[in-house]
């Protein structure tokens, strides 16, 4: 019996030793399966102390233990880390908590509506989606009208789309994206961006000069990418409804719904509406098109944080329906005769895309990313007697990964790329049939040692049927050599193929003859696009009367080796050619931040474009394209009460200097335009009172100093003659307009 | 049957030893204390940690005062980490649980708003995050 009992209590020694050193607990965390809970190698320990232990398979730990630990520490990569004060040795059950929610939390509290970042390597600044209410109207082509770096302009004087330049340049040698997908280009060149309600978007990246090779070779003078809203972060319902004293209707609304734990769905409806017809010039053409939109996108993500999978799958769908022209035209009676001159715009527009991003739970700087988008662009237009359609059919797939070459100060970003476009062209009666295909490679490495010097150096090879086999360079590089400065410097090679009609479409609405000279190239006979963007930029931050405030002085040069030059001088004819000579495209811009007072802001920018090309006949500068601009925006908000009520005021003021028209003089003399165009100065404000959280109200008003261009169409009086062009158009038709809106949301 | 019993209990016994033998990783997740206050110290800390050689990744926490790494253990140690540390004037809490202090001349070259031992800047620092919060 003795030995028994002996033996029984050898039997237990390891027992006892145990229970008497040792504390147990479980980490858990809520997003894991409900069967699995536990979380595998989370590290735990004292406090003050470095008795630490590992959790197993099940989330299970056990840690020696002695009287004088109180204070366990438990921690876990991208999880915050939580001290637990232990009373007993009873075993704990603890649940992490992701720090990305934390994260949120702290975001909330203080954000900037534009924010201009210190820290990354390119030019880079990011608009955020309280900026873009400024801009209370639409979509966003007219996102960027509180924006210095961006300007906007007009495509023509029938349509009255507004267009974006960067750098002085237009945006077909912009790369502009949604989520990282370029999106706007080809076929959707010049409409493309009012296709994107701006109530979907929840931030905007903006890189000025050459930026990454990640998503292509076709950026020249600068990337916008634009993030939509995201099922996971968007609210449960909103709705915005919009109304315009120019006939302007719009509604938004968004759904969102949880499906399950690891899946979120959205669906986001868009729809515009303008019945009325305005002829306040009196030229008996319409100021403003008749338009009706139907936008439709259903999103689904996909967040799995433990095993770090996320995944977007898109789809939307778009119609749009455009007319203008003279004020009586009937398109069922009218259309393709000359009783009245007319014009019908209708657009069809698929797309899908989906995105898979694995984050390596255990190495969290490394990831792999795969996107792929399909999308199909349809137009069917005519303009008075020409007839201009196009399909776009494209396919785009970027495979990306992100790691490390020995530890985080070097990273790098490789992958592979496919796109395929095929376009089919009908311009009145000639086909313009293209397939365009690539395939490519792509290396970018990113230093950084963590205080004053960055830079990235991309390079990717890419072989395409139209374009060749090229390799296109870029490298940013960012330094500190003072306190609160930045220098930055940027250069980089960009190559397109121009997609001429589509891009310049306004050509149709004129009398002007189509003349594209052929020198056997593989792009409408023409050469494809390259050019070298090179860019320096200096940010100082300093602080007066206690105010903080930013200056930064930008300066970047265009040089392009091949441009297809588009040829507006002679107002017989349109031109299409390959460059021969020099084409330069040079901008300096100084911009101000100041905080005036408590949120009270100032922001200020002056811009000076130099862009001379060579045309056939001589040097010229660009037409339509003020050398001299300055823009300032005042923003004020009074401090939101606890339910979030507020009031806030914002004043956007742009004064446009001259700017060269293109050629007039061989008209008869009431078609003539005068060399240049007179200076202007323009005004936008807006008020909006927010009552609570939920629900928000604004008024604004466009153009208050009611600028209007005296002539937007020449010869509108014989709209069939040879004469005749809307084409010219340096500010805007439609004089000062007023317009009211709402906002309601619920979390 | 007693000899069964005994040499069990000597494999639990053993078993728990070889539970606490350490592999050497190539991505070993290390965890301990080091001391500091502010944003300009974790960049200081996670800096100075991640020029050793083989730390692959550096994350230090402000409020836990918690440093995460992963290093390759083949090619360092969680001593020559904490050395590094050291030198740049931050304390860390060592292997055998005790708190290892910075020299006197290393804690002297850190900016004066992140002297940490000094409880007035501490202090100080608290309120910065309170007012912070309150925003």
């Amino acid at each position: 019996m003795k030995k028994y009992i002996l033996s029984s209590f050898l039997l237990l020694i390891p027992f006892i030793i145990f229970s008497q050193t040792t504390f147990k607990g479980m980490i858990m965390d809520k997003n894991n399966p409900k069967d699995n809970l536990g979380v595998e190698d989370v590290s735990v320990h004292w406090l003050h102390t470095n008795v630490s232990a590992i959790t197993n398979k099940k989330g299970w730990f056990t840690i020696p233990y002695k009287t004088e630990y109180k204070k366990l520490v438990v921690s876990y990569l991208g999880y915050k880390t939580d001290t637990i004060l232990i009373t007993s040795l009873k075993p704990i059950h603890h649940f992490l908590t992701l720090k990305s929610e934390l994260n949120e939390v702290i975001v909330k509290t203080k954000k900037k509506a534009t924010y201009k970042s210190f820290l990354s390597t390119a030019n880079m600044f990011t608009v955020n989606s309280e900026e873009l209410l400024k801009a209370a109207c639409c979509n966003l082509a007219e996102s960027f009208e509180t924006n210095p770096s961006i300007d906007v302009s007009f495509s023509d004087a029938l349509t009255g789309t507004k267009q974006i330049q960067m750098l002085g340049l237009t945006s077909p040698y912009l790369l502009i994206s949604q989520e990282n997908i370029p999106s706007v280009r080809g076929a959707s060149q010049v409409f493309g961006l009012t296709f994107t309600p701006g109530t979907w978007v929840e931030s905007i990246q903006i890189t000025k000069g050459a930026g990454s090779v990640v998503n292509g070779y076709e950026s020249i003078s600068g990337q916008i990418n634009a993030e939509l809203v995201k099922p996971f972060s968007d609210n449960k319902f909103f709705l915005n409804a919009y109304s315009s004293l120019n006939g302007r209707l719009e509604l938004n609304t968004h759904f969102n719904q949880r499906v399950s734990d690891k899946w979120q769905t959205g669906i986001y409806i868009h729809g515009n509406y303008r019945g009325e017809k305005f002829d306040k010039n009196n030229d008996n053409f319409l100021d403003n098109p008749l338009a009706n939109q139907i936008n439709v996108m259903n999103r689904w993500q996909y967040t799995d944080a433990k095993k770090g999978w996320v995944s977007f799958i898109n789809v939307r769908f778009l119609n749009d329906e455009k007319q203008t022209g003279e004020i009586n035209f009937n398109p069922e009676l009218d259309k393709g005769t000359t009783n009245a001159w007319g014009s019908e715009i209708d657009t069809k527009r698929f797309e899908t895309s989906a995105k898979l991003g694995y984050v390596f739970p255990e190495l969290p700087f490394q990831s792999i990313g795969f996107q792929m988008a399909y999308s199909n662009h349809q137009q069917d237009s005519y303009f008075g007697l020409n007839v201009y359609d196009i399909e776009h059919e494209s396919i785009y797939s970027n495979l990306i990964f992100n790691s490390i070459i020995g530890d985080t100060r070097n990273k790098f970003k490789t992958g592979i790329s496919f796109t395929y476009d095929k376009f089919d062209e009908l311009v009145n009666i000639t086909n313009y049939d293209r397939k365009e295909n690539s395939l490519g490679a792509f290396f970018e490495y990113g230093f950084d040692n963590l205080d004053d010097f960055s830079f990235t150096a991309g390079l990717r090879i890419d072989t395409h049927n139209l374009l060749g086999t090229f390799v296109t360079p870029r490298f940013y590089l960012r330094y500190v050599p003072w306190e609160n400065s930045v220098v930055r410097a940027s250069f980089g090679r960009g190559k397109r193929s121009a997609n001429i009609f589509a891009e310049n479409q306004q050509l149709f609405a004129s009398s002007r003859q189509i003349n594209v000279k052929d020198v056997g190239g593989n792009i409408y006979g023409l050469n494809p696009e390259i050019a070298w963007n090179y860019g320096v930029s200096y940010m100082q931050k300093f602080n007066v009367f206690d105010k903080k405030g930013d200056i930064t002085f930008d300066f970047y040069q265009t040089d392009f080796q091949n441009q297809v030059i588009v040829d507006w001088e002679n107002p017989q004819e349109i031109s299409f050619y390959d460059l021969d000579g020099k084409s330069v495209a040079n901008s300096f811009q100084v911009e101000l931040s100041y905080t005036l007072a408590e949120n009270f802001n100032l922001r200020t920018a002056y811009k000076y474009f130099d862009i001379s090309i060579d045309y056939k006949s001589e040097n010229l500068q660009k037409p339509i394209q003020p050398k001299n601009r300055f823009f300032a925006n005042l923003s004020y908000e009074t401090v939101a009460k606890e339910n979030g009520s507020q009031w806030k005021f914002d004043a956007t003021f742009n004064s446009i200097g001259k700017q060269r028209l293109p050629k007039t003089a061989s008209n008869p003399v009431q078609y003539q335009l005068s060399e240049y165009s007179d200076a202007y100065q323009m005004l936008n404000s807006q008020i909006t009172k927010v009552f609570s959280n939920k629900f928000e109200v604004y008024i604004g008003a466009e153009n208050l100093t009611n600028v209007q261009q005296e002539n937007p169409i020449l010869a509108s009086d014989a709209p069939f003659g040879s004469n005749f062009d809307s084409t010219i158009l340096y500010s805007p038709i439609f004089g000062r307009a007023m317009y009211a809106g709402l906002r309601f949301k619920i979390k | 049957m007693k000899k069964i019993i005994f040499i069990f209990s000597l494999f639990l016994i053993g078993f728990s030893v070889q539970s606490q033998e350490i592999k050497k990783k190539k991505n070993a997740k290390v965890t301990f204390e080091v001391d500091g206050i502010c944003g300009m110290c974790k960049k200081r800390i996670e800096t100075a940690a991640l020029k050793t050689k083989g730390v692959k990744f550096a994350l230090w926490d402000v409020s836990s005062h918690q440093l995460n790494l992963i290093m390759d253990e083949r090619k360092t140690d969680v001593l020559t980490v904490q050395k590094n540390i050291l030198k740049v004037g931050h304390d860390v809490v060592g292997l055998d649980a005790q708190k290892i202090a910075a020299t006197e001349e290393a804690y002297n070259s850190v900016h004066p708003c992140c002297k940490y031992r000094d409880e007035e800047i501490v202090l100080d620092h608290e309120g910065g995050l309170k007012k912070q919060k309150k925003q």
